[in-house]
């Protein structure tokens, strides 16, 4: 076994080596321009994109035509939110989403607010981190022309009843977005049944290369229209242009043929393994408090808060696992997590929480390192705190005075 | 973000690390920081005429915090009440290489050298009047 062994398959994945391979002659040999129309290098790089683009829509259940390219998720939010706002605004300006959206998502909404070119509905999310459709239903006016719900939740994994949402926009007229990057090639995706419209998703969270993603962009029923964000060459239906990025493109369609030929088989034997991280950790250490949706929730994730640690201190003492927490002092607000705040998770166990990310590529053999140094770790930091030591004393925490600093 | 080796010494091997009965003789506690703040620090003194013969520390909180407060406890031990005092968080900044967002556990390494004192003052003081300790 390697060290440092990776648990943070949230924040991205190593590349698969079947992917790389298959990129590899779109570097140098087969290095066309995918828009040249008159000359072989073109028509190969054009044919290779079109192949890629035929496994991409293959996973999600879509037209290959209704696939287009971008530099990943946040590139697809902004065009999603921007270009669909500045399309229909004569229609109606309001949005809605939820509180525990990606940044890309909420940072996009703010922006539209603040340029008072939109007004949004934030719904609230309920103690596992999920949307009521009913609240959607309930948000809805005759103003509303986008929902925008993710699929499932980058920090604590819950999965979104992006269905029925989906039928509810149906039956509005209101066209559905759905920021699916942490989903799509992890757990079944079909945009037809969800009911979806638009969909941003990205390579680099399913062992592909960084630096190319996808907005799905419906066809028919109802033809999903878009302001283009960037101008230029009209590329992708004129929806977003610039040259294509050919071997990044070739390298996104084969992880998600990868993705689709395995999941069946990949998602359970993920799943194992983090039920096993999960019942270790929590069977030998009292207090630890799940986050997230108990069994809606992503294969690989585990989110958990252990009382009367800090995060970032954690994540100190655990130095060979890569590991992500919802500390404020690992971000750079100085606020702790704006997920688990939303799922009404206090302030002092936001602080001591840890995201576990598992991934294709883990073994049981680091499950079982990490089982060991997590209940190490601690509990070695819970001797050093005040706080575990007061409890222990039976002094109820929330009855003190604290000189907040 | 890349901690100090100093730092990263202080969270393996933490000094005097634990606590007194805080109505031992001669012993001050200061207790600063929050919970919903993502630090708590407890530090103690133990005085024998007018000198910190020991000192111990609890901390919850980042890794720079619980360095700051290890180091503290290092640097009152042997001290007077008075030397104590004059240690600044500044120093603290200086001795463990803290990067700007991590001044505030310094300060607080500081709020808990003056709590613990002021305790140890308090305590000292009502035993010589008529009104009994905390």
């Amino acid at each position: 076994m390697k060290l440092p062994i990776f648990l943070d398959n949230h924040s991205t994945t190593p590349m698969d080596p079947r992917v790389l391979e298959a990129m590899l002659p779109y570097f140098t040999e087969k290095f066309g321009n995918a828009a040249s129309r008159n000359h072989a290098f073109g028509w190969e790089a054009e044919e290779a994109v079109e192949q890629a683009r035929k496994h991409i829509a293959k996973l999600i259940n879509a037209d290959a035509k209704e696939i287009v390219f971008t530099s990943g998720a946040t590139e697809s939010d902004n065009l999603a939110l921007k270009g669909v706002l500045e399309m229909y605004r004569e229609k109606g300006t309001h949005i809605i989403t939820s509180s525990t959206e990606h940044r890309a998502v909420l940072d996009t909404a703010k922006s539209l607010e603040a340029k008072g070119l939109a007004t949004v509905t934030y719904l609230p999310v309920d103690k596992y981190g999920m949307v009521n459709p009913d609240d959607v239903r309930n948000a809805i006016t005759d103003k509303t022309i986008l929902i925008s719900v993710m699929l499932a939740n980058n920090e604590i994994g819950t999965i979104n009843p992006v269905a029925e949402i989906g039928k509810i926009a149906k039956a509005k007229g209101v066209l559905f977005h759905c920021d699916a990057t942490q989903g799509v090639g992890k757990i079944p995706v079909d945009v037809q049944a969800m009911g979806i419209d638009l969909m941003s998703f990205s390579a680099h969270k399913i062992y592909g290369p960084k630096g190319v993603g996808a907005l799905y962009v419906r066809k028919k029923n109802p033809r999903v229209r878009l302001v283009p964000q960037m101008d230029g060459g009209g590329h992708e239906r004129g929806m977003r242009s610039g040259t294509l990025p050919v071997p990044l493109i070739v390298g996104f369609g084969k992880a998600c043929e990868l993705c689709g030929a395995e999941m069946a088989t990949e998602a359970p034997r993920i799943a194992a393994m983090r039920d096993r991280l999960q019942t270790e950790i929590m069977n030998a250490l009292e207090e630890s408090y799940l986050n997230g949706h108990p069994t809606e929730r992503l294969p690989g994730n585990l989110n958990i808060s252990f009382a009367y640690v800090e995060g970032e201190s954690l994540l100190m003492g655990m130095k060979d696992i890569a590991l992500s927490s919802g500390s404020a002092c690992t971000s750079a607000t100085l606020e702790p997590s704006y997920v688990l705040r939303a799922l009404g998770v206090g302030t002092e166990l936001a602080h001591s929480s840890i995201r576990f990310g598992l991934g294709r590529f883990n073994t049981d053999e680091e499950i079982d390192y990490a089982i060991k140094k997590v209940i190490e770790v601690v509990t070695r930091l819970r001797e050093m705190s005040p706080l575990y030591e007061m409890a222990k004393e039976g002094i109820d925490l929330k009855s003190v005075q604290w000189a907040a600093h | 973000m890349a901690y100090s080796d100093k730092v990263v010494d202080h969270f393996n091997n933490p000094r005097n690390m634990g606590s007194f009965g805080k109505d031992e003789e001669g012993v001050g506690t200061g207790m600063v920081g929050a919970p919903e703040c993502g630090d708590v620090m407890k530090l103690q003194i133990k005085v024998q005429n007018d000198r910190i013969v020991d000192a111990k520390f609890k901390t919850f909180g980042c890794g720079s915090a619980i360095a700051s407060s290890s180091l503290a406890t290092e640097w009152l031990k042997g001290k007077t009440i008075e030397e104590a005092e004059q240690i600044k968080n500044t120093d603290i900044v200086q001795e463990l290489n803290l990067p700007p967002v991590k001044i505030h556990c310094s300060v607080l390494a500081e709020d808990a050298i003056k709590a613990a004192l002021a305790d140890y003052q308090k305590k000292a003081g009502s035993k010589t009047g008529t009104g009994s300790a905390q």
